[in-house]
């Protein structure tokens, strides 16, 4: 007995309470770049290996009108822009050859011009990381902590452009049409949806969502060209424990995980934390493959 | 009397059509045609191409030789969605509804086009509700949790949001209870009044000869026999040498 309340009593409160303000704050991010993962995986059946890049590519644009026009918030919506454009050029040019092919096609196809990329980058602008500077600095106190209030916009403006786009999704007629050839390809083109345009669309809108991550998370991390490597890593076990091509399923993964991840970085550090999402994945694929969040089929 | 309507009145010509599945030859130089407002039944025992004649027309598969001609002009090679846009239906034999999309969703696929007035969307809406009223109670239900004969109707009501100038419809009738196909019936000669013209692939011989003007037989990828549908009776020798019933 008094070592059951010796466990209640050893656990820190405030560190939990602090830890899912962060595992939240990841969760959000997470979800915003996953959301475009799954959705182009749910569309076309491509695993987008450039989806990192795209991510950092995005970052990249962000440090270069932040420096240009000295606004976080052009270079926000500009970086999203550029990057969705650049989305729908590669989508064109290398995956809508491939379309009907063997699935590794498209993932070979996607590894490389993640490859190209990432050089890409580095050749452009160097080995040395780039810094986004916050639109503001402003902190509040969390217990011990000095809590920036940057932190806390991330994950409502993540939380923005995701219910935004579930908005787009459900009323739209765009997002009709996007969920029409999501279920049945076919049948949406016989119905006169211009499939093959859904695609790029939807390649788009993934890239610019990835992009405007990017910039967002910018400002916590250095920007250079092996950034997106991580995150990407992170998003495709969240794609598969959220259950392959399901958005809600890839949102509440992302926000389970990070909480997860945060959560163990109490007792242990963050590097060893992060074992934590691999541990969730084989057992998801061990027991329950379909995906966490997906109902169970009838 | 010749069966052909005049060849200017022709608003689906399918000529000399050889069509492939990979390395499977399904379509061995299929000629038919559909006049504007005319229904035309299609029939044939199983396997026979009558679905991958529809899938042509549609623009679904494109054939490696032959011509399919719209009003006239050669469509042969267009996809499927141009094909739509010009106004051809397409009404799949296994319905292929948008299964997790509510039925008005459904219904917008069709709807929500270039240069709709929501007037003209309403009286489209307000049409099909009128001719299918439990597709109007189940609007905001999911495709999915229809039954077989709703989802039929949705399956015609949306293509009908097209406002296509005809409707390939293959078997609507299969597997429906015979309360929903005497339903079906009525709805083929609804169109039918309407203007719309129907290219019909049945496997309910009484059915499709009492619906149709015209009746082609299909045997092994190419139509053996062509005739009015008056002039066809259901037990003719005709009908048991191709469908064999």
């Amino acid at each position: 007995m008094t070592s059951v309340l010796g466990f209640f009593q050893a656990i820190p409160y405030e560190e939990l309470l602090i830890q899912t303000v962060n595992g939240i704050v990841t969760g959000m991010i997470l979800a915003l770049i996953a959301s475009g993962l799954t959705l182009i995986f749910g569309i076309m059946d491509v695993v987008n290996f450039a989806h990192g890049e795209l991510f950092m590519f995005g970052a990249y644009m962000g440090v270069v009108v932040l420096a240009a026009t000295g606004s976080f918030w052009l270079a926000l919506l500009l970086a999203s822009l550029i990057v969705a454009l650049i989305g729908a050029a590669l989508q064109i040019t290398t995956l809508r050859p491939l379309l009907g092919r063997d699935p590794l096609t498209t993932i070979l196809a996607t590894f490389g011009i993640s490859l190209v990329m990432q050089n890409y980058a580095l050749w452009q602008f160097g080995p040395v990381a780039r810094k986004i500077q916050e639109p503001f600095t402003g902190q509040f106190t969390l217990f011990h902590l000095q809590y920036p209030w940057y932190r806390v916009l991330i994950a409502a403006l993540s939380a923005a452009i995701i219910g935004a786009f579930w908005l787009f999704l459900k009323y739209g007629t765009y997002g009709i049409w996007i969920r029409a050839t999501t279920q049945d390809r076919v049948m949406a083109e016989a119905m006169g949806i211009p499939v093959l345009w859904v695609h790029t669309a939807v390649f788009a809108i993934g890239a610019g969502m990835a992009a405007a991550s990017g910039v967002l998370f910018g400002p916590l991390v250095g920007v250079n060209h092996a950034m997106g490597l991580d995150w990407v890593l992170k998003a495709f076990i969240v794609v598969v424990v959220g259950g392959m091509g399901n958005l809600g399923g890839s949102i509440a993964a992302s926000i389970f995980i990070s909480l997860l991840e945060a959560y163990a970085s109490i007792w242990v550090s963050p590097a060893q934390a992060v074992i934590v999402s691999f541990v969730v994945l084989i057992l998801t694929l061990l027991f329950r493959p379909t995906g966490l969040f997906v109902p169970t089929p009838k | 009397m010749s069966p052909d309507p005049k060849p200017m009145e022709r608003l689906v010509a399918v000529e000399d059509v050889h069509t492939y599945y990979g390395k499977s030859h399904i379509l061995h130089g299929v000629s038919l045609h559909v006049g504007s407002g005319e229904v035309v039944g299609l029939l044939g025992r199983n396997g026979v191409g009558k679905s991958t004649t529809l899938k042509t027309i549609m623009g679904l598969i494109h054939p490696t030789r032959g011509k399919v001609l719209f009003a006239g002009k050669p469509v042969t090679n267009l996809p499927a969605h141009k094909l739509a846009r010009l106004g051809v239906g397409y009404v799949p034999e296994d319905r292929r509804i948008f299964r997790l999309l509510t039925v008005m969703e459904n219904l917008r696929t069709g709807l929500d086009r270039h240069g709709m007035t929501e007037a003209r969307k309403q009286e489209l809406l307000d049409k099909a509700f009128a001719y299918f009223p439990v597709l109007a109670e189940r609007r905001n239900q999911a495709g999915g949790t229809l039954s077989g004969g709703e989802q039929q109707m949705l399956a015609i009501a949306r293509a009908m949001m097209l406002e296509p100038k005809i409707i390939l419809l293959d078997e609507p009738t299969e597997g429906l209870m015979p309360r929903m196909v005497s339903q079906i019936r009525q709805i083929i000669d609804v169109l039918h009044r309407d203007g719309v013209a129907i290219l019909l692939v049945e496997q309910n011989v009484p059915l499709t000869l009492e619906a149709s003007q015209r009746i082609y037989i299909m045997e092994k990828g190419a139509v053996r026999h062509h005739c009015q549908a008056s002039a066809l009776r259901v037990d003719d020798p005709v009908i048991h040498q191709y469908l064999g019933v």
